[in-house]
C-alpha cells in the first residue's frame, strides 16, 4: 500500500473512532512485535486498547518443560538442539543458557532439519530437539522426524511441547474475567489450519474476528476491519490476509500432523492443563518421543514469585502492571518467558515502548 | 626466524635473534617509517602544533580474515577512525601483536601487507610496534592492539556533548555491513552472500569537512560495536538531548536487510567499521551530504533525523532515541542488550 493511502486510512480511524472504547486482542506474538515496533498502538485513538494473547509458543510453555530439557542437557551423551529463543527462558531451577555455561551441550538450530543433520554429524551422541510450537511449526518438525525415520537416523528424538491453539482459545474465552470486543486472529497459524477452522469464534462466542497479515499496512487493515465490525455490531470472520490464507488451509501440512501425531492434553502457562490442546506421537513414532526414550516423568511447573506472565498471556494483565517489569526482569535477566521471546509481550513493550 | 619455518614458534617471541629476524622480515620489509626502522625503544615524532589527540583499541576479531578485510586492516582503520572522530589528523600509529604459537607465518605476512597497504591509503605511518608470542591456546590466532596519536585544532568543539536541539543527524553510508559480513564469514549460519565489510579509513572523507565547517559539525562518532543505536544513545546521554530518526531515511544494504530479517537481528545494532555518524547544524547539513557523496566512501550518505529537546515523550524524563516510520508510528530505539555478536572487531 502506498504511504499516502495508508495515511488516509490512519486518519479515517483516528477521526471516526476518536470517542470509541473497545479492547482488541492480538493472539499472535509476531503481531504483538510488529505493532509495538511500528508504534501502531500509539496511532490508535486513546479508547482503543490492544492486548496480547496466548500466541507466543515460548511464553505458553510451562517452566516444567524447560526443567526437563535442562535435566536432559546434563546427560553427557545428549546434545540438545533448540530454537534460540528458548535459551534464556527460566525453568524451575535453571535455564538452558545456564546449563550450557555449566558444560551442557546445547546447540541453536534454525530448522528442525538442522537437528537431524546434527544427529548425523554426531552418530555417537543422542540429539534431542526441543519441539516447541503451534500447528505452524509442528509440520516442519514432523518432516524432520520422517526424514530421520526414512534415512535411519536412530540417535534423534524430539521432546514435545506442541500446542494446538483452538482448544486453548475456547478455554480462554470461557473465562468470565476476560473482556475483549474483538480478535486479531493469527495469520501464520491460519495459513496451516485454514480460515474456516476459526469460524467458531464469531459463531459460538459472538466475537468479531479478523485474520491479519504481518506487514504494517496489513495489520492496520485488519484493525480497521475489526473496528468497523465492532462499531456496526457485526460479529463475523473476516479474512484480511487472503494472499496467504485459504478457507481450508494447507491440507498437506494438516495431513502430516495427522499422520504422526494425536491430540493429547497439554499444559499452558496461565491456563493449566487443557484437553486436546497438545500433540503427542502416534504409536509407530513413539521411539522419536524423548519422553519415552528417556523414560521422563513430567515435572510440575513453578511460576517465579510475582511473575505475571501467566496473566499477560491471557490478556488479563499488561506488562507494565508486573512489578518485575524493567526492574529485575529485562531481556538480559528475564524472570518470565514473555521477556525472553521476540514474540513475547513484555519483550516488545520493553524494547519499543518503555513506560507506555 | 628459520627461513624454512612456516609457523610462528615461541622462540619468535623470545626477544632474541629469532624475534629480530621475524620483525625484519615480516614487518620492517613492509612498514618502512624511518623512526620504526631505527629500532629504538620509542619513536620521536615532530609536533606540527595543535592539541595532541591519543587513542588505543584492541582487535580480537574472529575469523581474522573476512570478505573486505582482515584484522590488520581493521586495526589501522579502527585507530585512524577514532582519531578522525575527534577531528585529529593522524601523526602516527603504534601496533602491538599477540600471536598464538603455531600461527602461519604467511598469514602474518598477509596481515602486515594489508596493514601497510591500508596505512598508505590513509596516508598514515606505523611508527612503533611490539610482538609477543604466547603458548598454544593462550590466544586465538592473533590479537592486535593499536594506538594512534594525532593533532587537532585547539578551538575545535567536537564531541559527544555538543549536540543541540535542531541539529541534523547524518550517517555517511549503509548501516550494519561489517557486523553482517563477519557473522556470515563464521559459516555457522549456513547462509552465503557476496556482502563485504565496510572497513575503511575515514580520515580523507571526514577531516576536510571538519576543517571546512569547524563550528558547524558538533559530534562525530564511528558506530562500531552496538551499531547506530548504541552510538545515538550515547550522544543523547552525553548531550542531554533526545534524538528522533526516520526509519525510511536510514541507508541499509538490501542484503543486510534480508539477512538480518531472516536471523531476527536489527541492522541498527550491527557494527560498522567504515561509517561515521555526524551531528551538524541544519545550516550546513545539505552541503555536507553533497560533499560526502562525492567520495565513494560517502556515496550513500543521508540525513536520517534530528536532535530535539527532552520532552518527556514515552514517559521518560531523560534523553531518548526514537525512530519513526512511514505510518507516523514511533518507537524507542534503546541502547541494546548485552547480546550483540561477540568478537566482531
Amino acid at each position: 500500500m502506498n504511504h499516502q493511502l495508508l495515511n488516509e486510512y490512519i486518519n479515517r480511524i483516528q477521526e471516526q473512532f476518536s470517542d470509541f472504547k473497545c479492547v482488541l486482542m492480538e493472539v499472535c506474538g509476531t503481531h504483538t512485535n510488529v505493532i509495538r515496533k511500528a508504534g501502531i498502538h500509539r496511532l490508535l485513538p486513546p479508547g482503543i486498547k490492544l492486548l496480547s494473547g496466548p500466541g507466543c509458543p515460548v511464553c505458553v510453555t510451562g517452566s516444567g518443560f524447560i526443567e526437563q530439557a535442562v535435566e536432559l542437557s546434563r546427560n553427557p551423551e545428549i546434545i540438545i538442539a533448540t530454537f534460540g529463543d528458548l535459551l534464556k527462558v527460566p525453568g524451575n531451577t535453571s535455564s538452558l543458557s545456564t546449563a550450557r555455561a555449566e558444560g551442557g551441550q546445547i546447540r541453536i538450530v534454525y530448522s528442525p532439519m538442522d537437528a537431524v543433520e546434527l544427529a548425523r554429524e554426531y552418530p555417537n551422541k543422542e540429539v534431542v530437539f526441543l519441539g516447541v510450537g503451534f500447528e505452524t511449526t509442528v509440520p516442519a518438525i514432523g518432516l524432520a522426524v520422517k526424514e530421520a525415520r526414512q534415512t535411519g537416523v536412530a540417535n534423534f528424538s524430539v521432546l514435545p511441547a506442541f500446542k494446538v491453539l483452538n482448544p486453548a482459545m475456547r478455554a480462554l474465552l470461557a473465562d468470565p474475567e476476560l473482556k475483549i470486543n474483538g480478535l486479531i486472529a493469527p495469520g501464520h497459524l491460519s495459513v496451516i489450519v485454514g480460515a474456516d477452522s476459526l469460524a467458531f469464534l464469531p459463531q459460538e462466542y459472538g466475537l468479531p474476528t479478523v485474520i491479519a497479515g504481518f506487514s504494517r499496512d496489513e495489520i492496520w487493515l485488519g484493525i480497521t476491519a475489526l473496528l468497523f465490525q465492532i462499531k456496526n455490531g457485526i460479529a463475523r470472520l473476516e479474512n484480511c490476509y487472503p494472499k496467504a490464507v485459504s478457507a481450508a488451509g494447507n491440507r498437506m501440512a494438516q495431513d502430516l500432523i495427522r499422520e504422526l501425531f494425536i491430540p493429547e492434553p497439554a499444559e499452558w502457562r496461565g491456563l493449566g492443563t487443557v484437553d486436546n490442546s497438545g500433540l503427542g506421537f502416534k504409536d509407530e513414532y513413539q521411539k522419536y518421543d524423548a519422553r519415552v526414550r528417556y523414560q521422563l516423568q513430567p515435572i510440575a511447573s513453578m511460576e517465579p514469585p510475582g511473575c505475571k506472565c501467566g496473566q499477560i498471556i491471557l490478556g488479563k494483565a499488561e506488562p507494565g502492571e508486573c512489578s518485575h517489569f524493567s526492574h529485575g526482569c529485562t531481556p538480559d535477566h528475564p524472570v518470565g518467558p514473555c521477556m525472553v521471546s521476540s514474540e513475547g509481550a513484555c519483550a516488545a513493550h520493553f524494547h519499543y515502548t518503555l513506560n507506555q | 626466524m628459520n627461513p624454512k619455518a612456516t609457523q610462528i614458534r615461541l622462540a619468535e617471541g623470545g626477544g632474541g635473534e629469532a624475534t629480530a629476524q621475524l620483525i625484519q622480515q615480516v614487518f620492517w620489509s613492509r612498514l618502512r617509517h624511518p623512526e620504526l626502522l631505527k629500532g629504538n625503544d620509542a619513536s620521536v615524532l615532530e609536533n606540527p602544533g595543535g592539541n595532541l589527540v591519543v587513542t588505543i583499541d584492541s582487535f580480537v576479531i574472529t575469523p581474522w580474515s573476512f570478505p573486505g578485510g582482515d584484522i590488520g586492516k581493521l586495526a589501522i582503520c579502527g585507530t585512524v577512525n577514532d582519531l578522525t572522530m575527534m577531528g585529529a589528523v593522524p601523526l602516527g600509529l603504534t601496533v602491538g601483536f599477540i600471536i598464538e604459537e603455531g600461527f602461519a607465518i604467511h598469514d602474518l605476512e598477509r596481515i602486515a601487507e594489508s596493514m601497510a597497504f591500508t596505512a598508505s591509503q590513509a596516508g598514515v605511518q606505523v611508527v612503533a610496534g611490539d610482538t609477543k608470542v604466547v603458548n598454544k591456546g593462550a590466544a586465538d590466532g592473533i590479537f592486535i592492539t593499536s594506538s594512534g596519536v594525532g593533532t587537532a585544532a585547539p578551538d575545535l568543539h567536537l564531541g559527544g556533548a555538543y549536540a543541540r536541539p535542531g541539529d541534523h543527524v547524518i550517517v555517511t553510508g549503509t548501516m550494519g555491513d561489517h557486523g553482517a559480513t563477519v557473522l556470515l564469514a563464521r559459516g555457522e549460519m549456513g547462509l552465503q552472500s557476496d556482502l563485504i565489510s565496510d572497513v575503511a579509513p575515514l580520515n580523507k572523507l571526514i577531516i576536510p569537512l571538519v576543517q571546512k565547517y569547524p563550528q558547524y559539525i558538533r559530534v562525530l562518532r564511528d558506530p562500531t560495536r552496538g551499531g547506530l543505536a548504541a552510538t545515538l544513545n550515547e550522544i543523547a546521554r552525553q548531550s542531554k538531548v533526545s534524538i528522533r530518526i526516520n526509519e525510511n531515511s536510514i541507508p541499509i544494504n538490501p542484503q543486510v536487510r534480508g539477512i538480518t530479517g531472516l536471523l531476527g537481528l536489527d541492522p541498527l545494532y550491527l557494527a560498522n567499521e567504515g561509517k561515521a555518524v555526524m551531528i551538524a547544524s541544519p545550516e550546513v547539513s545539505c552541503f555536507l551530504i553533497h560533499e560526502l557523496r562525492e567520495n565513494p566512501l560517502g556515496k550513500d550518505a543521508a540525513i536520517i533525523g534530528e536532535v530535539c529537546a527532552i520532552t518527556g515523550n514515552f514517559g521518560m524524563n531523560q534523553g531518548i532515541v526514537s525512530i519513526g516510520n512511514e505510518m507516523g508510528g514511533e518507537r524507542i530505539l534503546p541502547m541494546g542488550s548485552g547480546e550483540q555478536l561477540p568478537r566482531i572487531c
